[in-house]
């Protein structure tokens, strides 16, 4: 295990830097739209929210082309916005529309978009390991240098899926980067209790991967981390164990009340941690961004989320004879 | 042309044509290269019963020795079904599905329901079952029910070896998940297969023996327990009708329900445990929809609600058996209307 040292903001480009920012925005604003909806009922189901942990999606995500896969957890929505799916179209698979991205099939859980590299938001705690490393084999068997990432949360780190999936990525030197996202909780249990032994990087050294633990809070640690990762898994080198520490900024679930928490801990996190706050000032200190250049995102992101939750509203439902249909491609 | 091999020599032979016809079919499991990496790899193995010996060295790359660890690889085969590839995974026994099964029944069979239709996963999970060489509860389970019962898979369950290639090939050019099982009992059992590759369509039941008097539904290793049976009853007057429906899933419902229209009379022979078995699920389906049909109650033969026992006595009781069924079929022939002369 090693940490990386955050690299100068002006080591990347305006435009990559304009992208990741905007890529961060939208989720936040995604995320923060859906919790104030959700209180008003009208969503139906669970719904996990990503709201604190913007720059990993988007630091993972900058390094993968529209071909690359990505597996995702119950907290997928970030996923699936930096991995280029259609915001609308989400936002109205959430409300369970017709117009959503799995037709209202899948719903917040399971939002997928494989078009777009997207094998899925999962409900399975430590589902997606097993599912890149198959990925990791098409590319091979097929000789394309396609990678392919899992999300994980830390309560995931302990599911036997991450670990076999390490072991056998390993094994079959699979073009595979394994990302933890620890945000403070399993639900609502700490790393603290539910994570034995070493450091989540340091299992990585078990299956003779690299594994980095970086601060999950900073796009630029995030990134510089990842792309290493990435490009090993490219160049046929195989796969790497890339573990972000975070926190969430909601609970467990919509509606979770949170009281496993710190009194004032979200506040802190909001105020001292926050991964936009601190992307804004470091690129603008450098320079290479203007505050008016931001705040053109912020509000084109806004403006997409205000017609997103407008047109999933209004959007139709599925009809109900959809029950039946794409159970099997044919039976 | 057709000549005549083994069940097993019918499964390699299906595997090695599709990997010959189609680049993106893949082998993977535990041992089914069978040496990799391994002091013996020039002979490797091919699986503990060599049901994959030869594949390794004529398909490199595309027949891969897995850890044991099931989960990771049958999720990997989920995943390469969804970006592209034609895996073939096998499980070793059914009765290793316990420590996968998310893997199965979560993911793969769900992937095209949840994503809207926009994904397809085009997997064979090959795993061997059934009872009969004494490998005790956790390697001789009939499993198929529990993945019959689940949307979004499909389950083949081969008889004959002509059965086993047809099926096989038809599995892996399938573009949704297929559980494969193939009785453990069955691959040294010989009969006619084709040289030339074919596949035998799903949900297409077999009529292994016509007969007027009782519908006798029998699967996997039972097929060949009714037709001794039938031989026996023909002697005594009972004309039975055997059919094989070679899937679970799709279930050949109509001709069954055909069969019994014309004998109003049924025996299911399920080699797995009585309760939410396929042999309770046929019965079902034919007392609704040929109530009317039906001169007897239907009759289930089954395996009793028990784990399989070890010792070669108590497994022997334990699985249905030529007389078991013949006994069934007595029953039912004898009870209600007038048995047919």
């Amino acid at each position: 295990m090693s940490t990386v040292a955050p690299p100068e903001a002006g080591q990347l480009t305006r435009d990559q830097l304009l992208e990741a920012y905007r890529v961060m925005r939208t989720i936040r604003e995604f995320e923060e739209r859906l919790h104030t909806e959700f209180a008003t009922g009208e969503i139906p189901g669970f719904v996990h929210l990503y709201a604190g942990e913007e720059a990993i999606a988007a630091g993972v995500c900058a390094h993968l082309r529209s071909d690359d896969y990505v597996a995702s957890t119950h907290r997928g929505h970030g996923h699936a916005i930096a991995k280029g799916c259609d915001v609308k179209a989400m936002m109205a698979e959430i409300y369970g529309r017709h117009t959503g991205l799995c037709h209202g099939k899948g719903g917040s859980m399971h939002i997928a978009d494989l078009e777009k590299g997207m094998l899925g938001a999962n409900g399975i705690v430590g589902g997606g390991p097993p599912l890149v490393c198959g990925v990791g084999l098409t590319a091979r068997v097929k000789q394309t240098d396609q990678v392919a990432v899992s999300f994980t949360g830390d309560g995931g780190s302990n599911q036997g899926t991450f670990l076999e999936s390490l072991n056998l990525a390993a094994c079959w030197n699979l073009p595979c980067v394994f990302v933890i996202e620890d945000n403070g909780y399993a639900e609502s249990t700490p790393p603290a209790f539910h994570q034995a032994g070493v450091d989540v990087a340091k299992r990585a050294d078990g299956f003779g991967l690299p594994g980095v633990e970086v601060d999950g809070f900073d796009f630029f640690a995030v990134s510089e981390a990842a792309g290493e990762a990435v490009r090993r898994a490219r160049s046929g080198a195989g796969a790497s164990l890339l573990v972000c520490k975070v926190m969430r900024y909601y609970g467990h679930f919509e509606g979770d009340q949170q009281t496993y928490r710190g009194p004032v801990e979200v506040e802190e996190l909001r105020a001292k941690r926050d991964c936009l706050d601190a992307f804004a000032r470091r690129v603008t200190e450098a320079g290479v961004l203007e505050e008016s250049d931001l705040t053109e995102i912020d509000a084109a992101a806004r403006a997409l989320l205000d017609e997103a939750v407008e047109e999933a509203k209004a959007g139709p439902d599925p009809s109900t004879d959809e029950v039946l249909s794409d159970v099997y491609v044919k039976y | 042309m057709a000549r005549e091999i083994t069940y097993q020599t019918a499964i390699n032979e299906a595997l090695a044509q599709e990997m010959e016809r189609d680049p993106t079919v893949v082998v993977f499991g535990e041992d089914v290269a069978g040496g990799m990496e391994a002091p013996g790899e020039d002979d490797a193995w091919g699986g503990v019963l060599g049901v994959t010996k030869g594949l390794y060295h004529k398909y490199p790359g595309r027949v891969l020795d897995t850890p044991i660890s099931e989960s990771a690889y049958v999720g990997a085969a989920a995943g390469a079904a969804a970006s592209g590839l034609r895996p073939v995974a096998e499980l070793m026994f059914v009765d290793f599905m316990g420590v996968c099964l998310d893997q199965i029944f979560n993911q793969a069979a769900k992937f095209r329901y949840m994503f809207g239709g926009k994904a397809k996963t085009p997997m064979v999970i090959r795993t061997m079952w059934g009872a009969g060489i004494r490998a005790a509860s956790q390697h001789s389970q009939a499993l198929y029910p529990i993945f019959t019962h689940i949307p979004g898979l499909k389950v083949a369950l081969p008889a004959t070896p002509y059965d086993a290639k047809g099926l096989l090939i038809a599995a892996i050019r399938d573009d949704d998940p297929v559980i494969f099982f193939e009785h453990k009992v069955l691959y040294d059992t010989k009969g006619d297969v084709p040289e030339e590759p074919y596949a035998l369509p799903f949900g297409e039941a077999n009529i292994v023996r016509e007969g007027g008097d009782v519908t006798v539904v029998a699967l996997g290793r039972m097929v060949s327990f009714a037709q001794e049976a039938a031989e026996a009853l023909a002697g005594e007057g009972i004309d039975c009708e055997i059919i094989d429906p070679r899937t679970t899933s799709p279930l050949d419902e109509d001709t069954i329900l055909e069969s019994v229209e014309n004998t109003g009379r049924l025996v299911v022979v399920d080699e797995a445990s009585p309760r939410c078995g396929m042999a309770s699920d046929i019965a079902a389906r034919v007392a609704q929809e040929a109530f009317a049909d039906l001169k007897a109650a239907p009759r289930m033969v089954t395996a009793p609600h028990t784990p399989v026992p070890f010792s070669p006595v108590l497994e022997d009781a334990y699985v249905p058996t030529a007389e078991s069924i013949a006994a069934a079929v007595r029953e039912t022939a004898g009870s209600g209307a007038p048995a047919p002369a």
